[in-house]
């Protein structure tokens, strides 16, 4: 099979939406589809959440407005130096604004980076596809692993006996979504066509995506961009949770108390984050009621580091963890691999074991944690 | 020739003499690049005494005498240019003593690194010494003697700089001790408050004299050990990210890196250092403080750490790395030769860019590998390149390339490390005549019949 490896044109379609069934009560704006950001929607909200609400900046109401209006109109703001790039705006936002796409967008137009140059390029470089990738036996139902390699170890056992070996792995089916946090996605758009064309040559329908970013890649960013996408994207949390019911009869409630750490990509898809709570019912883990969890939720901490240095990342880290103990967390459950590599020692070293999501629902079944064997 | 390998048979017992040609041809190359030269006689001795024998045999018969430790050098500095003896030190591998408050260890000179590695953590395991990042095979005495560098470089200096005593037999079968165990039983310092006369056999190769026992300074080993990455495009600024962290006394072991593949390292430069604790507090007041050193770098966006992998933090986190031998097979056929003058931190932009400028220019796979030496004193700078031992013409292009670093390193300030022969010619053509006069007294007056090693460090 000879996977594509050039970029092809597309055409600017915006017909679908982001964030169409968030969590939060939104105010659904005319202009979701296109990730447009709209003044008027901005300058007569109310509460300015977006940036009111942001855990990493101070804003009153007015300050917020009058920072996104100054944003918008292309003068110079901190919040263009300052944003640490966790995309919690686009989730506080109620109007369905998109202030993080605008943020990204007036940061890419004045060429600020993010992260150091070195680091912009390191990632660009790791996701640049060589055709070193791999693919399982594949059915018209696939599991993408995008370009995580945990996932080869972590997805194993009953929950997956249905679809594996059917998986992807590798650059050429990598969401590339992830450069967003470095303020560029002119190499989304030239990546993802390449993407999808790929999987069109798979011939695949259904893509579960082990990851968020896929997941808000393949539902939001490429329909914006006009990416035609060629499969029904599936959100892992939400195939957990079929497969879990249709094995109810063997679930043993584990009976521990748990902390969720949601990684940032997770605010692409917050419409699945219900899930997190869906699972945990469903196998008997206790999700602590901590500070720092859904709307309000931590990031590990690794893009804090590249981008600010050590004190920012040595105090939210701090903070997360005080959090969980605080709660008496027992566990703490990752959903994204990047954020458990991150933060799994750490937590170790508090006294709390770091599991993956898929390790949690095994554990549930009776099966040995992947982290244990 | 045969009553030669009577006597020597003699001395060490029939089975440690050999003339056999397959024995000699193993001996008669190294695995870089140099031509090979057969010995005449290979002997493996087990003692001082037979040592001191086997040279008295060789300064009567006026015969060449090589030693020789695991042979790794890569610059053909144990192939005998001119026959004799090559006298293997394997079996003087035991280790003595160890003075524990004293923090030194004693051992015979053939003494591998990885026995006294695997010695110490079983035994002392509060006590470490400067590994390098050889095969494990590798012996103190030989690694001493080119000056070699270890994971304790950035802190205490080049490995020689950490000996402290010598037992030397002399091209005259005398056998003589340097530093304080000359006057004591205590082999604590090499030299001060004494006369150091360690410099007549550091950095010979072996053309004054053979240790046959020596004494290493060892240091503490702490419970924890981290790395961390820190990386920039600009090859400009690395001299002052290494002064930021050297600033900081806070790191053990500083390297840079850089390779064009995998592509997660392409276009950047790799500093890495590691750091240490007993206690995580300990580690992580080391790692702020040099994060903080860092942060203006970050602030301009010039520079970042990266996040290590976790199938990569064990990898670089292993004693010795293993890395060269991987970058070895890039090319298949395990071919791997590198030319490392040691030459100061600054002049880091034009090293790079002349490993670039090579590689494009021969066409062959590089990496650039370099370890900081001292506090920014110095750095030794690896300009390595792979190759398949099958392919001739690719063989030649890797010898052209280390020809040419040869020379730029030498115009650019650098001194060689290690070097060939060939180097050696080169270095004498730019030393002070003065110097050169006094090496070559001090070598003629070791050794008035030049059996020591001959080709290497000859004044003509």
């Amino acid at each position: 099979m000879g996977l594509t490896t050039q970029p092809s044109e597309f055409a600017a379609d915006r017909s679908r939406s982001l964030f169409s069934d968030s969590l939060l009560d939104q105010e659904k704006g005319e202009n979701m589809s296109a990730l447009r950001f709209n003044e008027d929607l901005c300058k007569t909200c109310p509460t300015c959440d977006c940036l009111v609400k942001c855990q990493y900046m101070d804003f009153s109401v007015d300050e917020a407005r009058e920072a996104m209006i100054r944003i918008y109109e292309g003068e110079d703001s901190f919040v263009l130096q300052d944003c640490v790039t966790c995309y919690g705006c686009e989730e506080y936002c109620r109007r369905g604004n998109h202030p993080f796409y605008l943020i990204t967008e007036k940061r890419q137009e004045k060429g600020i980076l993010t992260s150091p140059r070195a680091i912009t390029r390191q990632w660009i470089n790791i996701g640049e596809p060589l055709g070193k990738y791999r693919l399982g036996e594949i059915g018209k139902k696939v599991l993408s692993f995008g370009f995580m390699p945990e996932f080869l170890h972590l997805v194993k056992g009953k929950l997956f006996e249905d679809l594996m070996p059917s998986y992807i792995f590798g650059q050429e089916f990598f969401c590339n979504v992830v450069y967003i946090h470095f303020a560029n996605t002119s190499i989304i758009k030239k990546r993802l066509p390449l993407v999808m064309d790929n999987f069109k040559e798979l011939g695949v329908k259904e893509v579960v995506c082990m990851h968020d970013e896929c997941y808000g890649s393949f539902t939001s960013l490429a329909p914006a961009y006009g990416i035609e996408v060629p499969f029904t994207p599936i959100h892992y949390f939400e195939f957990l949770y079929n497969r879990l019911k249709e094995l109810e009869g063997e679930i043993r409630p584990l009976n521990i108390k748990v902390a969720y750490q949601r990684p940032c990509s997770s605010r692409l898809s917050s419409d699945k984050h219900h899930f997190v709570k869906d699972i945990m019912q469903l196998i008997g883990a206790d999700l602590v009621e901590r500070e720092y969890q859904d709307a309000n939720a931590l990031c590990c901490g690794d893009i804090l580091g590249m981008i600010f240095g050590y004190d920012i990342r040595y105090d939210v880290q701090k903070r997360n963890l005080d959090d969980m103990i605080a709660h008496g967390a027992q566990y703490c459950v990752f959903n994204c691999p990047a954020c458990q590599n991150t933060l799994a020692d750490k937590v170790i070293k508090r006294g709390i074991k770091p599991i993956h999501m898929i390790d949690l629902c095994r554990m549930a079944i009776g099966e040995k944690p992947e982290t244990e064997s | 020739m045969s009553s030669i390998k009577n006597v020597l048979s003699d001395i060490v017992g029939q089975d440690y003499v050999s003339n056999n040609p397959e024995e000699v041809y193993l001996y008669s190359r190294d695995p870089g690049l140099m031509p090979a030269h057969k010995p005449d006689y290979v002997v493996m001795p087990q003692s001082a005494q037979e040592i001191q024998e086997i040279v008295r045999v060789a300064d009567r018969e006026k015969i060449s005498i090589v030693p020789m430790g695991a042979g790794l050098a890569l610059t053909g500095l144990v192939i005998p240019q001119k026959g004799g003896i090559v006298v293997d030190m394997k079996r003087m591998n035991k280790i003595l003593d160890v003075n524990e408050r004293a923090r030194y260890v004693l051992v015979e000179g053939g003494t591998s690194q990885g026995l006294l590695k695997a010695y110490l953590e079983k035994n002392y395991p509060r006590l470490r010494h400067s590994l390098p990042d050889a095969p494990p095979t590798a012996t103190i005495a030989a690694n001493v003697m080119i000056h070699g560098q270890g994971r304790l470089a950035q802190q205490y200096g080049f490995n020689s700089d950490m000996i402290s005593g010598l037992e030397v037999v002399l091209p005259s079968g005398e056998i003589c001790k340097i530093g304080s165990c000359s006057i004591s039983p205590d082999w604590f310092s090499k030299g001060p408050p004494l006369p150091d006369l360690s410099g007549l056999f550091l950095g010979w190769f072996g053309a004054t004299g053979i240790i046959t026992r020596l004494a290493l300074k060892l240091y503490p080993r702490k419970k924890l050990r981290d790395v961390e990455i820190f990386i920039t495009d600009r090859e400009n600024l690395v001299p002052d990210i290494v002064y930021e962290i050297t600033h900081t006394e806070m790191a053990e072991d500083i390297l840079v890196f850089t390779q064009p593949l995998p592509m997660m390292f392409k276009d950047n430069h790799h500093v890495s250092f590691y750091i240490t604790g007993d206690t995580d507090e300990e580690l992580e007041f080391k790692r702020k403080m040099i994060w903080d050193a860092l942060h203006g770098f970050i602030k301009s966006k010039d520079g970042g750490f990266m996040s290590i992998p976790p199938a990569m933090r064990p990898t670089l986190l292993e004693m010795p790395q293993k890395s060269a031998s991987r970058l070895a097979d890039v090319k298949r056929g395990g071919g791997f030769e590198y030319s490392g003058p040691i030459i100061v931190v600054e002049r880091y932009p034009e090293c790079w860019r002349k490993l670039v400028e090579l590689a494009v220019k021969y066409d062959l796979a590089y990496s650039g590998m370099v370890r900081i030496i001292g506090r920014g004193h110095c750095m030794m700078f690896g300009f390595a390149f792979t190759f398949n031992r099958a392919d001739p013409d690719m063989m030649e292009r890797v010898r052209n390339a280390l020809k040419e670093v040869s020379e730029f390193a030498l115009e650019t300030g650098g001194v060689f490390w290690k070097p060939t022969v060939e180097e050696q010619k080169m270095a004498f053509k730019k030393m002070d005549t003065n110097t050169m006069q006094l090496m070559k007294t001090i070598k003629n007056t070791l050794d008035p019949n030049g059996i020591m090693n001959p080709g290497n460090w000859e004044v003509n």
